[in-house]
């Protein structure tokens, strides 16, 4: 099944580019490890199912850029705690999917090694930054793959794709070995087909880690056990804000019919308010990129990766490095994050946007007040046209408004499909009050269970045939 | 507000990027056009809102102040080929 994947994979990668790196010798040895295993009669939670992972976790000995020239040859010495997990429970790593460069941008088309494209229309991008993650998945090279949210990178790119993906409460899983974007927000979750495969693939991902500071020291639940409850009288939050708005008229139709079909599980519907959703992106766009200038200063050309030909001095060494190995869209945030950062810019930019982050998260506990889960779109429509939005980043942002806000509050956000639009896959965001992950699950499950759009494909037949 | 080139140039110095002079202006442009939309957040009185750092208002953990990590610099120094007797070398600061 390994070698079989593994071929298909290869094959894919012109139409597609979902990896960076595939591991065809350590893929093909933790098979035969994982068969081994089970011939002992050993088992584990995903012996031998292959994964991929984003290429923003740290792979022992396996080539880790995080999309970026800066990193382009750089093979990391230690191993991230979610792909450690991924080994000890026996998951087979395939190979290191292509992303968004340092987990910045909306679409895949920031990455050093080439845009992805969606598997459903290849003129289409698959969403970022987990774009090579959702692409590979949908286009099953792979039964399931981890990803990393700062601000909707893994529900974004499961939207755009047909699949599911979860974006785990901040601090859920450790964020060690996981190349940092914006700390206060950056979470790793999975993608998968289905919300039954997540809540296993969550099980492995999360739990405490002594070696990240930020990771919660909360019991990880048996997500599975609780799949099955009945949905009759939760309560889910409808924001008016989100849906008075003038949305993409037959996505807006298809998630109508998903939430009849909540209803008809049982479910109560809501009328809530989160009054300052429209301020979420202009307070992301000055946190994420200010905590980013600080993270990506230890990119200097001095310890690992990237270092410019024949520095005139240490100060030519960092600017020229750092000049040469970041691309457009990851110094443009650096410098934004400079900018909001410097004496006599702070106040305005980055204490005020961290005190709307506030307003934001007491949006979201006064909301949860009155109900179980809060229900959105996950974007503004189906997935965009590649090259559609690369001039203009500040339309670029505002492909997150629906999923910004979540990131801010540090809440979970799960990412399912529910319809199509222009033929393309599109998708709800189920919102939950921290640590409610199995909540979540338990939804999107039941939700699951009475609908096929989780099941629909893309048809690869000819972008993973092999050549000969 | 809006940001000048020359002002950009300067915080280009901070964050340590050398930009192309060519390509100062189209950079000014951008940034610029990304302050103006962030600017929206003074639409907002915040003036009695504690500023908000981690989204679960967690501190950090805190251990005993105690060795528990072996010395792993060869491991580290091995992704990087400008070291000597386990240095890193950069380019003379002292002359």
């Amino acid at each position: 099944m390994t070698r079989h994947l593994l071929t298909k994979a290869e094959a894919s990668q012109p139409h597609l580019n979902s990896f960076i790196t595939l591991c065809h010798d350590q893929a093909i040895s933790a098979a035969r490890a994982a068969d081994e295993a089970r011939t002992r009669g050993e088992n584990s939670l995903l012996l031998g199912i292959p994964v991929a992972h984003k290429d923003a976790f740290c792979t022992a000995g396996i080539r880790t850029t995080s999309g970026s020239r800066m990193l382009s040859n750089f093979i990391p010495p230690y191993e991230s705690t979610v792909s450690r997990k991924f080994k000890d429970a026996g998951a087979v790593c395939l190979g290191k999917t292509n992303m968004d460069e340092f987990a910045m941008g909306s679409s895949n088309e920031n990455s050093f090694f080439g845009a992805v494209r969606n598997p459903w229309d290849l003129s289409r991008v698959p969403g970022g930054s987990s774009g090579g993650s959702a692409a590979a998945v949908a286009a099953g090279l792979v039964p399931a793959a981890t990803g990393t949210d700062t601000g909707g990178s893994i529900r974004q790119p499961a939207a755009f794709c047909g699949i599911s993906g979860l974006k785990p409460t901040y601090g859920r899983v450790s964020r060690l070995g996981m190349i940092a974007y914006a700390s206060s927000l950056d979470q790793g979750g999975p993608l998968a087909h289905t919300v039954e495969d997540l809540a296993l693939l969550l099980k492995v991902m999360a739990g405490l880690d002594e070696n990240d500071s930020t990771s919660a020291d909360a019991p990880v639940p048996d997500y599975a056990a609780t799949l099955a409850t009945p949905l009759q009288g939760l309560r889910i939050g409808l924001p008016r804000e989100v849906f008075s708005e003038t949305a993409h008229p037959e996505a807006a139709r298809a998630l109508q019919a998903a939430i009849a079909e909540l209803e008809k599980l049982g479910a109560t519907l809501v009328d809530i308010t989160l009054p300052h959703t429209a301020l979420s992106v202009p307070a992301y766009y000055v946190i994420a990129p200010a905590e980013a200038s600080t993270n990506l200063s230890r990119f200097d050309g001095v310890r690992y990766g990237h270092r410019c030909d024949n520095p005139t001095d240490l100060e030519d060494l960092y600017s020229r490095t750092r000049a040469e190995g970041f691309g457009k869209e990851v110094q443009r945030r650096i410098l934004i994050g400079t900018y909001a950062l410097s004496a006599g810019y702070y106040d305005a930019y980055y204490r005020q946007a961290q005190r709307i982050r506030r307003l934001i998260k007491n949006d979201f506990v006064a909301a949860f007040s009155q109900v179980d889960t809060i229900l959105t779109p996950v974007t503004p429509g189906p997935a965009f046209g590649l090259g559609a939005k690369t001039s203009d980043p500040v339309a670029m942002y505002l492909e997150d408004i629906y999923t910004v806000p979540t990131s801010l509050a540090g809440l979970p956000g799960l990412s399912i499909p529910c319809g199509f639009a222009e033929g393309m896959p599109i998708g709800m965001q189920l919102i939950g009050n921290y640590f409610d992950e199995a909540r979540l699950l338990n939804l999107g499950h039941q939700f699951q269970l009475h609908t096929d759009w989780h099941t629909r494909r893309p048809d690869v037949t000819r972008i993973t045939a092999s050549a000969n | 507000m809006s940001i000048k080139a020359d002002e950009l140039a300067k915080i280009a110095v901070l964050a340590r990027l050398k930009v192309d002079p060519e390509h100062l202006q189209s950079l000014t442009q951008d940034l610029d056009q990304i302050l103006h939309f962030v600017e929206q957040m003074n639409q907002q009185n915040t003036q009695s809102i504690e500023p908000l750092g981690n989204p679960l208002e967690q501190h950090q953990r805190l251990r005993t102040d105690c060795v528990t990590e072996p010395n792993q610099r060869e491991a580290l120094q091995s992704v990087c080929n400008t070291t000597e007797k386990g240095l890193y070398l950069v380019p003379k600061v002292i002359e």
